[in-house]
This record gives structure tokens, C-alpha cells and sequence, in this order.
């Protein structure tokens, strides 16, 4: 039997009721009485200065209310503190198509509408920039004058161990081009935001963010309005993905129409506004160098990146460094080097997307590590199990590794798929393939720097024997509110659906950072654990006394508190509560946590890649290729995943499956993708998320290490899992035909090229990917000449006469 | 979410009523006060098509005559033909046995659209009058804004998929006419002064803005199919997603035996240009074989070499021209006697 009441049971989500039921209320389900409705008019500029913004058509409108616009809200804002480029709506320049430039508030959503086309902007176009090459080449246009390098964000550079005797050492050295193309979250709730400011001057801003802490210091900053007197309640999120972790436009927007005219105003974006908000994954350039012995031991690795960051910082400082950070903590490097570039381009800004920077270097090294183990004559599982980072260990950048279950994954893949016999022996067409990966658990380091804890709760309990967990955790889907109630009821020895969660409130609940980097089960986990065990003691040591058993034999499940060794003698919880209320006063007890310090290095930029511990995961992709038209088809993925222990294993195993599921959209063709700045396909119907109907066969398979830090041991599970999925498939497709696909998306077109039918005169290629920068893509700029194309110039192609 | 432009809605009873309100409201003529040019006064069934267009302000008419209240609208007649009412909806279509069984690639084609919503709502003859496609155009107001608008919206404007084009490139992209086309189907139309028959092959024409052959003024009120004794048909269709995509090629192909030799055949490919297209040069070799597979791939060369499609669509154009040739060879294989 379990230890536990709680922890390990597939217990319903606490609101999965809510969910399922449709009463969940999401931000625009939000109506308030003399509610106005917002709408943002955006640049249709990819690059352009605004030489001035007329409104006076829009306001004299009939049922327009209000309008602002950028000059409105001057301030630099960001989510990091050291690069904020943004402002809320575009002060003098706009550097992408859909940049928030001006907002309006009226009575219904058409007039809203309407009054946008009644807003006369007149830009004066520069030179727009949309590749990484161009961006790090053009010195004359500048898309942020600040950049001291032509158009470069960051530039990083970290070198660890002997590189060059690891390359002299080295018995077989691979040298690969990759690149990762550019996706976003697509979360199917679009971003919504209910700004009220009442009559005692104070702001309420009900938003779907991932982050209500940090929107509540940038909305201090852009309105000029003390933070005392806001207050920021992140409402459920209807998925996120990182999609909803940066302060946006339409939230200072709403939040200044309400100021000004006095009534609540909602913005809910549109679906392509959602394409536009983005901060998604990023385009990534990368060059993997890797060396190795005869026996496949590791003894250096190169790995420089290109970041297309678009046109703002968002996370970008964080993401540079983590495309860098992670690869070290799967398998030993002795020597590890790392350059890293971020560039502007006219974009929207890239940001963070589910694996944060992680995923992109992952997808390169594990189809790298595949070739490898190829190269080598070893069996790819087999080659992964030799050479993994131990537990308890630091790797060759400094970070602390704990717990340690890849092995672990990788058995348990073998024993469920039987790859290692498989490989090879499918035929032409099927394929199988694998791939491991690594996610931290919680950035080691807040986004703005402080002493204070990374999260806070508070729990109160009341004389009914109610237990009230207030935490600044945002419930994005994922399941965080489950968890807080899961942790506490099991400390408590109550059930989760008795716990009453209050999450993602500045006002009423101690601060949480966010749900972002995977961090919430860890950190408010702990935090929660923290405060339960202090009321825990109360109530215990008021029912020894009443039971008269020693407080040590005491245990509590199941809404008694009761004696270990005679579990007929038990007093009820909320008896329990009465008696420790009165002895100690009112029950209420705070908790929080913070990550310890010496988990990572001190050298300059070792501030991204420390975590209080590491997930790490495996899988194996199984996947059929039509050899005549090249449509790929994915039958089954496999992930093994190690999330320390399970807190709630179908809550686990949604979250592998939902990274499996979203890890084989971006191979097998999500793109965000442009035509001369513009979006080549910002709706559901073209953008093609895959639906349940087109996802392949899921398994999830829960590998506990059991982490000594962690809340009962936990570890992430929502992020991790989607990594190796990438590269399982990428390895896959080589199996099934020979070709390795260097780059993402694997479309039909490629796979065609790559069998050498995607024309009369084509050759099979062995591979699909670039060679270096340069690639030569096609010349970006002809849509943009396709774009400016007019009728003239049409009719005086026509011949004569 | 985009929110409908403010009309007005008529709901008549009968074609010829509905007809009559087309010629009294200005049928085909362009308003141009509202924004870009668009038709004062449209037609519209299930709504599938026009309403998500209308959001994106592709059309603004003033007036909509809706088809949904006209008696009989919907219904599947079988007399020696089959006669299928505009209004029926494709779920019916696509579920309907006697259809499934000898009319096969029209039941594969309407299964084939959208998603199961949709095809509760959208008709037959929506799916026939289905607007060209093009993801140069259909986006929203603000993205056309932005792009500088195209021919398709504004006629003033150049084609932005080939800017020296002198005709809108937009594709053909309604799955159920190259089924109808290779079951030899006919479309009845209804005006103020009467009705017509017109053979479907007949109808369309390689124009994006323009691409059928029909009056402004009249409505499509039913489509008829010949008798089908000993023709088998298919259809096949790629797109993205298995799920509801649009198609990005697709063939439908028919065959009607004499013992082990073909009598007759037809082929049809849709979404890889303006226009749906019976490919006759291909399916006139297929008639006296036995569909050997030399003849197939003779014939899935002559598919390939009228197939034409641009860059403007999702998948691309090589991949596109080549589904053409192996999804013809995959149907003419699968129509092969048992």
C-alpha cells in the first residue's frame, strides 16, 4: 500500500468539473455591468516610421468612447528588465505587421470595429529585414538603433574544458548544419483582457496570462499608477504554451481605456492577432561540431546558434542562452563551447514556446547522436545508455544534476516498443526512431533580480475544517490549481476536492513568478508543502493532546488524524481544526521556496540553465512514408518520462501526451512563416495545428527517480516531453528511407526532393538541411517586390497592340 | 473573433421568388461605397463558405436571399436518373446508400469536405458555387489592408500570385465537381423568366474571379445524374490534414466495363488551377483496355500535363502536380474489376 492518500492516485483535476462543464470562466466569458468593448488597430507596416496618428475621425464616431494611442504610453516596457525595447502600443515606429500602434473602446464590438478604418496613420516605410543573414549583415538599417552590431540583440560566448585537446583526442569528429523553423503556441483560447478602474482609483486587470507578477510591475511602470493600487487576477488560461507570458499591448490598452473612461473595457484578440501577439519559437541556424572516441564517448562539442528573434526582446536574452545551457546535462561532455546570436528581424517577436530555447538545439543533437551511433556501427540506445551524465554530478558548465531516470526512460522504451530489435528490419518506407532530452524544473534565477522567495502560499483553515490555498500560480491548463490542492489536502491528510485553491490573484495570494519554465510543481509545490506542514503541526499536536497519543505517532489521510499504531483512536480534521484554533489562534500559515544557491557556475551568463533539478525523458517514433506522394505519416509515439514522482499520474501522462502531440505538429508542418512581412497564414485553417483526429497513436510512460528536493519528490512534466519527440521523428524518417532531415518542417516537398521526385530531372538526396548561413532560401525580398507590384506596372508588360 | 458585416436577410420560398429578388435588387452589381467592390446582393445556402468570406469583408452585400426556406429544397430523386435538390445537405449526400453504391466518388467527395459541422450545413449546390481559393486572398481585411489588396478583391489591382498575370489565379477548390464531372452530371438553373439545363462541363471557366459560367441573376436549383449502370468511380484527394482541410489536389476517375474492357471512362482533377478539369486526352485512351498498368500511367501522364497549379495554396507546386499523376494512377487502379 501507498504512503500516501493523495499523492500517486488518479484522482479527478479538482477543475475538471469546471472544464468539462464549460463553466470554467476564461477572461472573455468576463461581463461587467457599463462594459465597454476594445479593439487594436495594428501596423500594417513590416517597417515604418509613424509620422503621425490622427484619431479625431474615430473618436467623433457615434458610440466610440475612447481612443489612445502610443504617445498615450511612452514607456519602454518588457518582460526582462535589462532589455525592454517594447512600448504597449508603437510610439514613432512600427517593426512588424500586427505591432499594436493605437486602441478604441465603445459601446459594442461592430462599432469598435468600425472605428479602426476611421484612424488615419501615416508611415513613412523603411527597409524591412526578415533573415538572420540579412540581420547580421546590414549596418544601414538598423530595426533597433540601440544595436551596436548591425542588427544583433545578444551575442554570447561560453567555453568550458579543453575544446581544442577534446577535438585532438577525438577518434571521429561530426561536423552538422541544422535548422529548426519557426512555430507558435496557437493555444485555442485567443488572449482576452477585462480592465475595470473604479471609483477609489484602483485598477482590477482580469487577463489570461501565464505571468500576473510581472504584468503587475510593467503595468505600474506603463500607467504611471502605484502597484498598491493594482490589482492583476490571472483568470484560466484555455492553453498557453508560453504563448501568454509577456506583457501585451492590449492589456496596458484596456487597462488605459478603463482609466480614462471610467467603465470596464474587455480587448479579446482575434484569432490573427493571436499569430501576431506570437512570441513563439524561434527560427534557429545551428552548427553542432561534435567529437568522439572509437567507443562513442564524447570528448568536445561545438554548438553555435542564430536566433530569428523578430522584432522585440521578449525572453530573448533567456532563450539565446538556453539554446546553449542544456545540452550538457544528458550525456558527459568533457568540453563544451557555446556561441550564441539573436537577431532583429521585421517579425513578430519570438519568445517562449513550450521547451524554451531547449527544444531547437535538442531536435540538432539528437539526430547528430543518431548519426553518431550510425557512423560507429552501435545500436543508437545502446550508445545513449554509455555516456549518460550521472546523477548527483555537475556537468562541464556547472550545473547541478540530482536525480537522474534517462537510463531508466530509455529501458523502459526498449521493453515497450522493442526498438533496438526493430530498427532497421521495418522495410523501406517505415521507419523508427529515437531520441532523449532534458528540461529544467524551474529556472534557478527570477526574471528581474531579488532576494525574495519564487513562490509564496498561504494556506487558512476554517472552524468547518475548509482548507484555503491562496497561490500566485496561474492555472494555464496544465494543472497547477490541482496541484496546489493535491500537495496541501496530502500534507493535510484531506482530499483535494475539500481544498478551496485561490491562484493567479496579486491581491489575494503571496506571489507566485509564473507558469513559466516548468517551475510551478517544484516551487509552489514546495511552498505549498512548506505551509501545510507548519498547520499540520498544529492540528497534530492538538489531537495528541485530546487523543492522548504521542504527536509522533500521529498520522493523518483521509480527513482524520489518527494513531499510526491504533488507527480506531482518531480525531476528525475539522474537530481537530476547533481544537488548534483555539489553542493557537487563528490557522493560518505561509510557506515559500527558493531555489538553494550553488546549483550553477559564477561566470557571466551562468544565470540561465541552473535548476533545482532536471526532468529528463525519451522517445521513440514510429512512422510510415508514402514513397509516391511523400506525405508522412506518424502511427505512434512512445515517450518515457522522468518527472521524479507522479504527484497525479493521469495529470502526468496528459502532459506527455500533450507534448507529444505538440512536438509532432511542429515537425510534421507547423510553420510561422512570412511573404514580405506578412503572415503568410495567421488562421487555424491555414496555420495546421493537427487535430485529435490526425495525432498519431500516444503512450506515456511515468519513470520516477523520485528527486530529493522535489514536493513529494516531483519533478516538470508539461515542457521536457515534448523535445525528444522532434528528433524521434526526424530519426524515424531516416530509418523509413535513408534521408536525414536536417531541417523542420518535414514536409511532402522535402521528402519528395529527398527521393528525387520532386521534379523530372531530380537526384535522391541523402540529406535535407542547410550547409551554413547562407542557404540560399530563395531571395526574401521577392514578395515583397510582389507586394509592391502595381497595375502599371502589369499593363505595360502587355504587349503592344 | 471576427464578427459579420451588418445585411439584411430575405428568406423566400421558391427559386422563382428567389430569383425574382436577385433581378430586383441589382443582381451582379458592384457596390463600391462600401470599402472595396463588392456584389450589393448575394445568394447563400448552408453559409459554410460565405460567412466565414463575409467576416473577412471579401463581400459585404447589402442584401443576402437566403436558400434554407425554400420548399423542397433538399431531397434525393431517383427516376431512371438521380436527381439531387441543391439544398440537400452533404452529410445527406455522403450518407445516402444508393448513392454510396453507385455513384461512389460523389459520396467519397461530399464524406471528403470540411468537418461534420460543416457538412450538416453545407449543400450541394454551395459546394458547386464554392468560391475560388487563394492564400493570397482569402485572409482577412486587415491582412489585405496591409497587403495592398489583389485582383480578386479589387479588379483595379494586380494577381499577387504572378503580378504579370492577366487573369485572377485563384484555385478551384470544391471537392464534389470533379466527381460530378466524371458522373456526367448536369445543373439546373431557375430565373425570373424560367429554367435551364446546362451540363456541368460546361459550367466553369479558368477565371479566379469569375469561375463559373452562370448568370447573376439565376439559381442553381438541382443537379441531375445520368444512369450509372456498370460505371464504378473514386476520389481521392490530398490536403494537409486528414481532418477538414481544403483539397490541394484531388482526382476523381470513372469507369464503366464491358465484361473485362473499359466502354468508357473519365477523369476529373480539381484544385490545381482556376478551373475543375475533365481531362478527356486522358481518359479517351483508357476506353477498349483493360486498365493495364501501361495504360494507366500513359493516362496519368496526360493528367499531369494539364495539371497547373500555383503557388498559392498550402503544399507547393511540385508536390501538387505530383499528386496529380499518382492519385490518377491510385484510382484507376482501385476501379479495376474485383
Amino acid at each position: 500500500m501507498s504512503e500516501f492518500s493523495v499523492i500517486g492516485r488518479r484522482l479527478p483535476k479538482v477543475n475538471s468539473w469546471a472544464h468539462l462543464t464549460g463553466e470554467a470562466r476564461y477572461a472573455d466569458d468576463l461581463f461587467l455591468p457599463r462594459m465597454l468593448y476594445g479593439r487594436v488597430l495594428r501596423s500594417t507596416r513590416p517597417h515604418a516610421r509613424i509620422r503621425s496618428v490622427d484619431v479625431t475621425r474615430a473618436l467623433a464616431h457615434p458610440g466610440v468612447m475612447a481612443v489612445v494611442t502610443g504617445a498615450d504610453m511612452p514607456e519602454k516596457m518588457g518582460i526582462m528588465p535589462s532589455t525592454q525595447d517594447e512600448t504597449a502600443l508603437a510610439v514613432d515606429r512600427v517593426r512588424y505587421v500586427g505591432e499594436p500602434v493605437a486602441a478604441v473602446a465603445a459601446l459594442d464590438e461592430d462599432t469598435a470595429f468600425d472605428a479602426l478604418s476611421l484612424i488615419r496613420v501615416d508611415y513613412e516605410d523603411l527597409e524591412p529585414i526578415f533573415t538572420i543573414e540579412e540581420a547580421l549583415e546590414r549596418e544601414d538599417v538598423k530595426i533597433h538603433e540601440e544595436s551596436r552590431r548591425a542588427n544583433v540583440f545578444k551575442e554570447v560566448h561560453l567555453s568550458f574544458g579543453d575544446l581544442d585537446g577534446g577535438f585532438a583526442s577525438a577518434d571521429h569528429v561530426r561536423d552538422d548544419w541544422f535548422f529548426f523553423e519557426g512555430n507558435t503556441h496557437a493555444p485555442i483560447e485567443s488572449h482576452s483582457a477585462v480592465a475595470s478602474y473604479g471609483p477609489d482609483d484602483k485598477l482590477t486587470l482580469w487577463t489570461a496570462t501565464q505571468v500576473p507578477h510581472y504584468l503587475h510591475r510593467e503595468l505600474e511602470k506603463v500607467l504611471g499608477l502605484q502597484r498598491s493600487r493594482i490589482r492583476v487576477i490571472a483568470t484560466p488560461n484555455g492553453g498557453a504554451f508560453g504563448g501568454k507570458s509577456d506583457p501585451f499591448g492590449h492589456e496596458f490598452a484596456a487597462a488605459l481605456l478603463s482609466m480614462r473612461t471610467r467603465r470596464p473595457v474587455k480587448i479579446t484578440l482575434d484569432r490573427e492577432e493571436v499569430f501576431y501577439a506570437h512570441r513563439g519559437r524561434h527560427p534557429v541556424k545551428m552548427r553542432i561540431r561534435t567529437g568522439v572516441k572509437k567507443d562513442g564517448e564524447i570528448t568536445a562539442v561545438h554548438y553555435q546558434s542564430w536566433l530569428d528573434g523578430g522584432a522585440y526582446a521578449s525572453y530573448g536574452i533567456a532563450t539565446t542562452y538556453y539554446t546553449g545551457a542544456l545540452l550538457t546535462v544528458t550525456y558527459r561532455i568533457p568540453a563544451y563551447k557555446f556561441d550564441g546570436v539573436r537577431v532583429y528581424t521585421n517579425k513578430p517577436p519570438c519568445g517562449p514556446k513550450r521547451g524554451h530555447g531547449t527544444t531547437q538545439p535538442r531536435y540538432g543533437f539528437e539526430c547528430q547522436i543518431d548519426k553518431i551511433a550510425e557512423d560507429l556501427g552501435l545500436d543508437p540506445l545502446e550508445y545513449r545508455k554509455k555516456i549518460l551524465q550521472p546523477a548527483n554530478s555537475r556537468t562541464v558548465n556547472d550545473l547541478r544534476i540530482t536525480s537522474m531516470g534517462l537510463g531508466e526512460c530509455l529501458d523502459a522504451l526498449q521493453r515497450a516498443t522493442g526498438y533496438s530489435d526493430r530498427r532497421g528490419q521495418l522495410g523501406r518506407g517505415k521507419g523508427i526512431g529515437l531520441a532523449g532530452s532534458a528540461y529544467i524544473s524551474g529556472a534557478g534565477l527570477p526574471i528581474y533580480w531579488n532576494e525574495m522567495p519564487h513562490s509564496g502560499a498561504e494556506i487558512r483553515i476554517d472552524r468547518g475544517g475548509g482548507v484555503t490555498v491562496m497561490c500566485g500560480t496561474s492555472e494555464i491548463g496544465q494543472g497547477s490549481d490541482n496541484m496546489l490542492a493535491s500537495v496541501a489536502a496530502e500534507a493535510l491528510g484531506v482530499m483535494p476536492a475539500d481544498v478551496h485553491v485561490v491562484s493567479g490573484d496579486t491581491s489575494l495570494a503571496p506571489v507566485d513568478l509564473g507558469s513559466y519554465s516548468s517551475r510551478v510543481t517544484f516551487m509552489a509545490g514546495n511552498a505549498v508543502r512548506n505551509a501545510a506542514m507548519k498547520l499540520r503541526a498544529l492540528l497534530v499536536a492538538a489531537a495528541a493532546e485530546k487523543l492522548e497519543v504521542p504527536a509522533d505517532r500521529l498520522l493523518t489521510a483521509y480527513g482524520r488524524i489518527y494513531d499510526r499504531d491504533d488507527p480506531a483512536k482518531f480525531i476528525g480534521f475539522a474537530d481537530a481544526a476547533v481544537l488548534a484554533e483555539a489553542k493557537h489562534g487563528t490557522l493560518v500559515a505561509a510557506g515559500s521556496y527558493k531555489p538553494p544557491k550553488g546549483i550553477g557556475g559564477s561566470f557571466k551568463g551562468a544565470g540561465v540553465g541552473p535548476s533545482p533539478a532536471y526532468s529528463y525523458q525519451a522517445a521513440v517514433a514510429e512512422v510510415s512514408v508514402d514513397l509516391e506522394t511523400g506525405m508522412l505519416t506518424v502511427d505512434k509515439v512512445t515517450t518515457a518520462h522522468d518527472c521524479g514522482r507522479a504527484l497525479n499520474p493521469a495529470n502526468v501522462e496528459g502532459q506527455v501526451e500533450g507534448s507529444a502531440y505538440m512536438g509532432y505538429g511542429e515537425i510534421i508542418g507547423e510553420e510561422q512563416v512570412f511573404r514580405g512581412g506578412l503572415h503568410k497564414k495567421p488562421s487555424l485553417l491555414d496555420y495546421k495545428i493537427p487535430t485529435s483526429l490526425d495525432t498519431p497513436a500516444l503512450e506515456a510512460i511515468i519513470v520516477e527517480s523520485v528527486d530529493a528536493e522535489g514536493p513529494f519528490g516531483a519533478k516538470e512534466a508539461g515542457e521536457g516531453p515534448l523535445n525528444p519527440v522532434i528528433p524521434a521523428i526526424a530519426n524515424a524518417v531516416y530509418d523509413a528511407i535513408g534521408v536525414r532531415f536536417d531541417e523542420t518542417p518535414i514536409t511532402a516537398e522535402k521528402i519528395l526532393d529527398a527521393l528525387g521526385k520532386r521534379d523530372r530531372r531530380g537526384e535522391p538526396k541523402l540529406r535535407i538541411g542547410p550547409d551554413g548561413l547562407d542557404s540560399g532560401k530563395g531571395d526574401p525580398k521577392r514578395a515583397l517586390r510582389r507586394l509592391s507590384a502595381s497595375t502599371d506596372a502589369r499593363e505595360r508588360k502587355k504587349p503592344v497592340g | 473573433m471576427l464578427r459579420l458585416p451588418r445585411f439584411r436577410l430575405v428568406e423566400p420560398r421558391s427559386y422563382g421568388e428567389a430569383a425574382q429578388l436577385l433581378a430586383e435588387n441589382g443582381a451582379g452589381a458592384l457596390d463600391r461605397a462600401r470599402g472595396t467592390p463588392t456584389l450589393r446582393v448575394m445568394l447563400v445556402a448552408g453559409g459554410t463558405d460565405l460567412f466565414p468570406n463575409m467576416k473577412r469583408r471579401q463581400f459585404t452585400p447589402e442584401l443576402l436571399i437566403s436558400l434554407a426556406r425554400v420548399r423542397d429544397a433538399a431531397g434525393i430523386q431517383r427516376n431512371g436518373h438521380l436527381d439531387i435538390s441543391a439544398g440537400t445537405t452533404l452529410s445527406d449526400i455522403a450518407r445516402d446508400p444508393g448513392i454510396r453504391e453507385r455513384c461512389t466518388a460523389l459520396a467519397e467527395a461530399a464524406e471528403l469536405v470540411s468537418t461534420p459541422q460543416l457538412r450538416n450545413m453545407g449543400t450541394i449546390g454551395g459546394n458547386i458555387c464554392l468560391d475560388t481559393r487563394c492564400n493570397w486572398y482569402d485572409q482577412s481585411l486587415f491582412w489585405r489592408t496591409a497587403e495592398g489588396f489583389c485582383m480578386k478583391t479589387n479588379p483595379e489591382v494586380v494577381c499577387r500570385v504572378a503580378t504579370s498575370s492577366p487573369r485572377c489565379l485563384a484555385v478551384a477548390s470544391a471537392d464534389t465537381v470533379p466527381a460530378l464531372l466524371v458522373l456526367g452530371a448536369s445543373v439546373h438553373f431557375e430565373d425570373a423568366a424560367g429554367a435551364r439545363e446546362v451540363p456541368l462541363s460546361e459550367l466553369y471557366r479558368e477565371d479566379g474571379i469569375r469561375p463559373m459560367a452562370m448568370r447573376q441573376d439565376e439559381v442553381l436549383t438541382d443537379v441531375t445524374l445520368p444512369e450509372t449502370d456498370g460505371w464504378r468511380s473514386t476520389y481521392l484527394k490530398m490536403r494537409d490534414r486528414n481532418s477538414f482541410d481544403f483539397p490541394i489536389a484531388a482526382v476523381a476517375a470513372a469507369v464503366q466495363w464491358d465484361g473485362s474492357r473499359v466502354a468508357a471512362a473519365r477523369i476529373a482533377i480539381t484544385a490545381l488551377g482556376s478551373r475543375p478539369l475533365l481531362v478527356e486526352t486522358a481518359a479517351s485512351q483508357l476506353v477498349g483496355t483493360r486498365l493495364d498498368d501501361v495504360t494507366i500511367a500513359v493516362a496519368a501522364e496526360a493528367v499531369h500535363k494539364v495539371a497547373r497549379p500555383m503557388d498559392n495554396t498550402s503544399g507547393t507546386i511540385s508536390q501538387r502536380k505530383r499528386a496529380a499523376l499518382v492519385f490518377t494512377e491510385r484510382a484507376l487502379r482501385s476501379l479495376r474489376p474485383n
